[in-house]
């Protein structure tokens, strides 16, 4: 097996997804994002258990399924997730960074940090609708366009996250 | 001449073809800057590692000049581009709940897919977290529709609120950046 190689400088990452997120500006219009693909796979699963025309009912569904059928492939964000895993994919691969484990701090075990990062990724699932957009949509695409619900997100976001961070010491050392 | 989509250049299926792409390098690039990786990013919150700054704020500067450069130049029009619509009140609580949530799970959506796509099971983990907490924002969505469309302020640019030209926020962004940029320098060589 190769040695995993070192990851390139941050800057240098940072500057190649600033192209990407212009190449979307350009070519559809609209940044990246992540957090609405979930809402939608969220949204498609509701139709598929309830059916369509209930699912509809609820105003907090509806904007997430399609007109007509409800297919996740047919949303945008879907489809560029779908291609976020890819590409993280194939990177590590050529990397030699492809491994199985569950990544977490030195004081804690496997099962804590399941059950931490689930935990955390509800927190962000509800944070992520209230803030209509997550760290992708709405921190770096609405951010680049200077908008202000944007900048709001940053500021709160790394705001909480700082002054819980020494409650949340343990789970990280 | 572009967005193509807003021109009339590309149509739903061109554009469907474009998210993988873009989606793709999207990944590719978070993999490559380390960014799938939860002890790295909560690293930023101890301040023990500033990738997720120095790369977020990079990406964000070099898209703010390009769109800002090339709407100048006439070959994009930033109008066109989607912007984000602002409600305070709801997306600062929203803020609050997605950096703890951050904090926690050590990744974000985005990266939290790079993460499980190259094997890590705590990048499944936050994935499995944000769709049950997107449906217990969904199911719990009468009660609080009050406080998620509260204070709505429109698609507005914080240079509209400020009455400045876009120009001038673009380059006080800047050198917010760049000021960030030197001073997360000497974060790390205080550590070093």
């Amino acid at each position: 097996m190769r040695p995993a190689r070192p990851y390139t400088d941050p800057y240098l990452a940072g500057v190649g997804i600033g192209l990407v997120l212009l190449a979307a500006y350009v070519v559809v219009g609209q940044g990246l994002g992540a957090s609405g693909a979930f809402a939608s796979v969220v949204a498609s699963a509701t139709a598929a258990v309830q059916g369509p025309t209930e699912a509809r009912l609820s105003a907090a569904v509806a904007p997430y399924l399609p007109s007509g059928v409800a297919s996740p492939l047919q949303d945008w964000l879907v489809i560029e997730l779908a291609g976020v895993v890819l590409g993280g994919f194939a990177s590590a691969w050529f990397a030699g960074r492809l491994r199985g484990h569950t990544e977490r701090g030195g004081q804690i075990g496997v099962g804590q940090r399941m059950v931490a990062a689930g935990c955390g990724g509800v927190l962000m699932g509800v944070g992520a609708k209230f803030a209509r957009g997550c760290t992708s949509g709405q921190a770096l695409s609405g951010g680049a366009l200077l908008a202000v619900g944007s900048w709001i997100f940053i500021a709160t976001c790394f705001a909480a996250g700082y002054a819980l961070s020494p409650l949340a010491r343990r789970l990280w050392r | 001449m572009t967005p193509l989509t807003e021109t009339g250049w590309l149509g739903p299926s061109g554009a469907l073809a474009a998210a993988v792409a873009i989606g793709f390098a999207f990944g590719w690039f978070l993999e490559r800057g380390g960014l799938g990786t939860a002890p790295k990013l909560a690293g930023q919150f101890y301040l023990t590692d500033l990738a997720v700054f120095k790369v977020m704020f990079s990406a964000l500067l070099t898209a703010m000049l390009g769109a800002f450069w090339l709407d100048w130049l006439g070959f994009l029009r930033l109008d066109l581009v989607y912007l984000p619509e602002t409600f305070l009140l709801p997306q600062a609580l929203g803020g609050l709940l997605f950096g703890a949530g951050f904090l926690v799970a050590g990744l974000c959506p985005g990266t939290s897919c790079v993460a499980a796509a190259t094997g890590r099971r705590d990048g499944l983990a936050v994935i499995g977290g944000m769709l049950i907490g997107v449906l217990c924002f969904n199911l719990a969505f009468d009660w609080i529709a009050p406080l998620y469309s509260a204070t709505p302020l429109g698609a507005v640019r914080l240079t509209d609120l400020m009455g400045v030209p876009y120009g001038a926020g673009v380059a006080v962004v800047t050198a917010l950046a760049l000021a960030g940029f030197a001073v997360a320098g000497r974060i790390e060589r205080g550590r070093a």
